[in-house]
C-alpha cells in the first residue's frame, strides 16, 4: 500500500484533525476504569482481573508501536490508521461477545491484545506525516496531536459512564456498551483515515513540506546512538516524575492536608484530579509548541529542572499551603504532558523525519517502564512509611526526594544529548545517486 | 488556529467540519471536566 500523495492545493490544516481523530480515539484507553465496577459485577472479578484488558493493552501499546513502527514508515499513515480503527474497533466488539456470553477471556482479548494493537499503530501513526507537513512548528503539530491521547479519556470517561447508566451494568448492558463503542469510534477514526496525506515533494517554503536535505537516520541506526538511549532516559524519568503525582493524586492531596484545619474531602479530591487532567493535556499543545520557540533541549531543561523544584517546594512546604501544593502538582503535570508531545520533535531534530515514526515508537518503551516504575516507587514508600508509623505528608517525604533525584538522573542525560555523528546518517537520494555516479566514474 | 488564508475556497468547508467533528467531542469532555475540576473550590 503506498502513501497516500496530497493532490494540489490540499491544505495542511486537514491533517491534525486527521490525526486527533485517531488519537482523541484510542486515549479512550485511560478511561477504562469506568467499565471496572460493572465487569466486576456483572462476571464476577476482582478488581486485579477487571484491570487485565486495560494492563495487556498498555503492553500491547508498547510493543506495537515499537515493532510495528517500521511497518508504519514503510507503508504511509493511511494503512496505519486503518490497521489502527479495524483493531480498536474489533477490540471493542470482541469484548461485547465476550461480555454477552460470559466469556472474559474474550474481552481481554479482544480489547487487549487486539485493541492494544490499535492504540501503539494509532499512537505513532500520524507523528512522522504531522512533522512533514509542518516542518516550521514540529512541536505544535505533533503536541496537537498527542494532546488528542490526553483528551480521549475526557470525553470517554462521562460517555461511557452515561452508557452504562442507560444500558445498564449487568453482562447485556456491558455488552451493548462495548458494542456502541465499537461501532462510534470506527465512524469517528474514519475521519482520519479519509483526510490524512502525505506532502508531494518538496515545493515551498510557507507551503509547508519539508525540504529533503538535513539529517537522515534509520530506525536501526537510531538505536546505536547514544542519543536515543539518552532521550530514552529523559523521557523515563520525565514521565516516572508525572506519574508519581498522578498515580495517587486523590489520597495524596487528602493526606497532605488531612491534619490541617482544613482537610480535603473525597469530592474536592476528584475534582483535584480533574485538574491535574486538564494540566497533562495542555501542557502537551502549550509546552510543545513552546519547544519550536526555545528549541527542545532548553525545554527539556524546564521540565526536568523546574519539575525538579516544584518537588522540592512540595516535599519542603507542601503541606503548609494548599494553593502551593496545588499550583506545583499542576506544573509537573503539565511537564508531564509536554514530555510526551515534544519528544517526537526532539527525535525529528537528532535523526530527521527520515524513519522519525518508527524511532518514536521504539522510544515509547520508555513510557511502559515509566508506567511501572512510578507507581512502585510511590506506593511502595508510602506503604512502608504507613507501616513505620507515619501519616500524613510524611508518606510521600521520600518518594518526593526520589523523583528529584530522578529527575536530576534526567537533566543530566538531556545534557549529554549532542547532534548526532554522520556516519549514521543514510545519504539523501539525490547525494545517493552522486555518490553511485562517482563510483561508477572512479 | 486559524486554516491557512491561501487555502482554496473548495476546502475551506472540508476544513472547518473535520476541525468541528474533533472540537465537539472535545468540547464535551472540556466541559465534564470543568465540571467536576470545580469540586475542588466547592467540595
Amino acid at each position: 500500500m503506498s502513501p497516500p500523495v496530497a493532490p494540489p492545493g490540499w491544505s495542511r490544516w486537514l491533517v491534525p484533525p486527521a490525526a486527533l481523530s485517531v488519537h482523541l480515539s484510542i486515549g479512550q484507553a485511560y478511561a477504562w476504569s469506568v467499565f471496572k465496577p460493572a465487569l466486576e459485577s456483572a462476571l464476577g472479578l476482582t478488581g486485579t482481573q477487571s484491570a487485565l484488558p486495560f494492563q495487556l493493552a498498555i503492553v500491547m501499546l508498547g510493543l506495537s508501536a515499537a515493532f510495528g513502527g517500521t511497518l508504519v514508515e514503510r507503508n504511509g499513515p493511511r494503512w496505519a490508521m486503518t490497521v489502527s480503527l479495524v483493531c480498536f474497533s474489533s477490540g471493542f466488539l470482541l469484548s461485547a461477545l465476550g461480555a454477552r456470553t460470559e466469556q472474559y477471556w474474550l474481552v481481554v482479548l479482544g480489547y487487549g491484545f487486539v485493541g492494544g494493537i490499535g492504540l501503539g499503530i494509532g499512537y505513532i501513526s500520524p507523528v512522522s506525516t504531522l512533522m512533514k507537513w509542518f516542518p516550521d512548528r514540529p512541536g505544535m503539530a505533533t503536541g496537537i496531536a498527542i494532546m488528542g491521547f490526553g483528551g480521549g479519556a475526557l470525553i470517554a470517561s462521562p460517555w461511557s459512564a452515561r452508557m452504562l447508566e442507560s444500558f445498564g451494568t449487568d453482562s447485556t448492558g456491558i455488552a451493548q456498551a462495548f458494542l456502541v463503542h465499537g461501532l462510534a469510534y470506527a465512524a469517528f477514526m474514519a475521519l482520519g483515515v479519509l483526510l490524512v496525506r502525505v506532502p508531494r515533494a518538496p515545493e515551498s517554503a510557507g507551503g509547508g513540506p519539508a525540504p529533503l536535505s538535513g539529517v537522515r537516520v534509520s530506525a536501526n541506526s537510531a538505536l546505536r546512538t547514544p542519543q536515543f538511549w539518552c532521550l530514552w532516559v529523559v523521557l523515563c524519568m520525565n514521565v516516572t516524575a508525572g506519574i508519581g503525582i498522578l498515580e495517587k493524586a486523590a489520597p495524596m492531596i487528602q493526606d497532605f492536608f488531612a491534619d490541617t484545619s482544613a482537610p480535603v474531602s473525597v469530592s474536592a479530591a476528584a475534582g483535584f484530579v480533574a485538574l491535574l487532567s486538564a494540566a497533562n493535556m495542555a501542557g502537551r499543545i502549550g509546552w510543545s509548541s513552546t519547544s519550536d520557540l526555545i528549541g527542545r533541549k532548553n525545554m527539556y531543561r524546564v521540565y526536568l529542572g523546574v519539575g525538579a523544584l516544584m518537588y522540592a517546594l512540595i516535599a519542603l512546604a507542601g503541606d503548609s499551603s494548599k494553593p502551593l501544593f496545588v499550583v506545583c502538582a499542576l506544573v509537573i503535570l503539565s511537564f508531564y504532558g509536554g514530555g510526551f508531545a515534544t519528544a517526537p520533535a526532539y527525535l525529528k531534530d537528532l535523526f530527521g523525519t527520515y524513519q522519525v515514526g518508527a524511532i518514536h515508537g521504539r522510544l515509547l518503551t520508555a513510557w511502559s517502564t515509566a508506567g511501572v516504575l512510578g507507581p512502585l516507587i510511590v506506593n511502595w514508600i508510602a506503604d512502608r512509611q504507613e507501616a513505620a508509623g507515619k501519616h500524613g505528608a510524611a508518606l510521600y517525604g521520600l518518594s518526593m526526594w526520589i523523583m528529584i533525584g530522578l529527575l536530576a538522573v534526567g537533566f543530566v542525560a538531556n545534557e549529554l544529548v549532542r547532534p548526532v555523528h554522520p556516519r549514521h546518517h543514510v545519504p539523501a537520494p539525490r547525494e545517493a545517486g552522486l555518490d553511485a555516479e562517482r563510483q561508477q566514474s572512479a | 488556529m486559524t486554516p491557512n488564508a491561501s487555502s482554496p475556497p473548495s476546502r475551506r468547508g472540508l476544513i472547518v467540519l473535520s476541525w468541528l467533528w474533533v472540537a465537539v467531542p472535545l468540547g464535551y469532555g472540556l466541559y465534564e471536566l470543568v465540571r467536576k475540576a470545580t469540586q475542588l473550590f466547592t467540595g
